[in-house]
């Protein structure tokens, strides 16, 4: 018996040596494995699309990190240094609806829509990269306490959110630039990156 | 709709014809003017239901059944509101054009706040006055806010 395994042993490891030497595992068939949740590149196009508008000037101008509402497609501070306020609608007895009516006035070129006011101070995103934006957006703490749900009807119903597509015309009668997609896209990949759970993407 | 006191009834083609157009061209209420048409400059500030508003973007639509106050319903020679009354008091005026704008803004800040202090002053005093009269309106606003409260014990005394 002893005999038998001092002859097997040895010719087992000469075995395992030559087929380490002959067969040489080839990188080039490895396949990286991906962790998905969900469809993870459809998803992440949601993302690009929903960021391509959130940081837009029509919504941006309005998410602040210094108090002060922006305005045109270069984002100048608001004329009359216009700022928040306490409740985010002006100040005392000059409030942002001395001029911004519920719907924009195409004869002044003054843009309304219904409770028109800066987002929260909590929600500035001036400044910040879409990550961070999108860290805001998901974090109870920063968004007012909205879920899921809440946040995809505000981002897809609210009607200030969704002046963004209807801004009216500027103080010489141009009309304001759109965002880069359209309506309809923006819902279609607000509820898709949602759905797919509000992954943000690590790059 | 109710214009200094006196109801009124306007019917208008197109429905956002600024609220300044109809007190001044059809209700021939000259007081309120027309400075940028841009929202900007603030002459055309008036109340609707007591808020201070710029008329030239206002719609009209958006005023039915409203309160809407002017520079003439604000007071009178008779009965001076207290910020007609500081302004006779500290000339403000020089050529006088933008100054019911700033009347109504001022009669709107010290509704809400009765004694500002100059902060209050810059944040809500935003018109535009091209003689820049800047400097005797922050007095008259004082001067207003102390007449107003000097007047108000009076009339809490004599309801």
């Amino acid at each position: 018996m002893k005999a038998k395994i001092t002859f097997i042993l040895p010719f087992l490891f000469t075995a395992g040596i030559i087929l380490a030497i002959n067969i040489k595992p080839n990188p080039g068939e490895y396949q990286p494995i991906i962790y998905e949740s969900g469809n993870s590149s459809e998803a992440k196009e949601a993302f690009d699309k929903m960021m391509d508008v959130l940081t837009h000037e029509r919504c941006m101008n309005c998410h602040p990190n210094d108090n002060v509402p922006k305005q045109g497609e270069d984002s100048h501070p608001h004329y009359f240094d216009m700022a928040r306020g306490e409740n985010n609608m002006g100040f005392q007895a000059t409030k942002c609806t001395t001029c911004h009516q519920k719907e924009n006035n195409n004869y002044s070129g003054v843009p309304g829509a219904p409770h028109w006011s800066l987002a929260p101070a909590a929600m500035g995103w001036q400044g910040l990269s879409r990550t961070e934006i999108a860290q805001k957006l998901l974090n109870k703490e920063t968004n007012g306490g909205k879920n899921h749900a809440e946040l995809i009807k505000h981002m897809t119903e609210d009607e200030l959110v969704l002046w963004a597509w209807e801004p009216g015309v500027d103080a010489n009668g141009t009309p304001r630039e759109l965002p880069p997609v359209s309506k309809a896209e923006f819902k279609t990949a607000v509820e898709l990156w949602f759905e797919n759970g509000a992954v943000i993407p690590s790059k | 709709m109710n214009v200094n006191g006196v109801s009124h009834t306007v019917n208008m083609t197109d429905e956002n014809t600024p609220l300044l157009w109809v007190v001044r061209d059809v209700l021939d209420l000259k007081g309120t003017k027309f400075g940028c048409g841009k929202a900007a400059c603030g002459a055309c500030t008036l109340h609707v239901d007591g808020e201070a508003v710029r008329s030239c973007s206002y719609a009209i639509k958006f005023a039915e059944g409203k309160n809407i106050t002017t520079i003439e319903g604000l007071g009178n020679e008779e009965n001076p509101h207290p910020v007609q009354q500081a302004w006779i008091e500290e000339v403000v005026p020089q050529c006088g054009y933008c100054q019911p704008g700033f009347m109504m803004a001022t009669a709107a800040l010290l509704d809400m706040v009765p004694n500002p202090t100059d902060e209050d002053i810059d944040k809500n005093i935003i018109n535009v006055c091209r003689c820049a009269t800047y400097y005797r309106m922050r007095k008259a606003i004082h001067r207003a806010a102390a007449l107003k409260s000097e007047k108000q014990p009076t009339e809490t005394q004599s309801s």
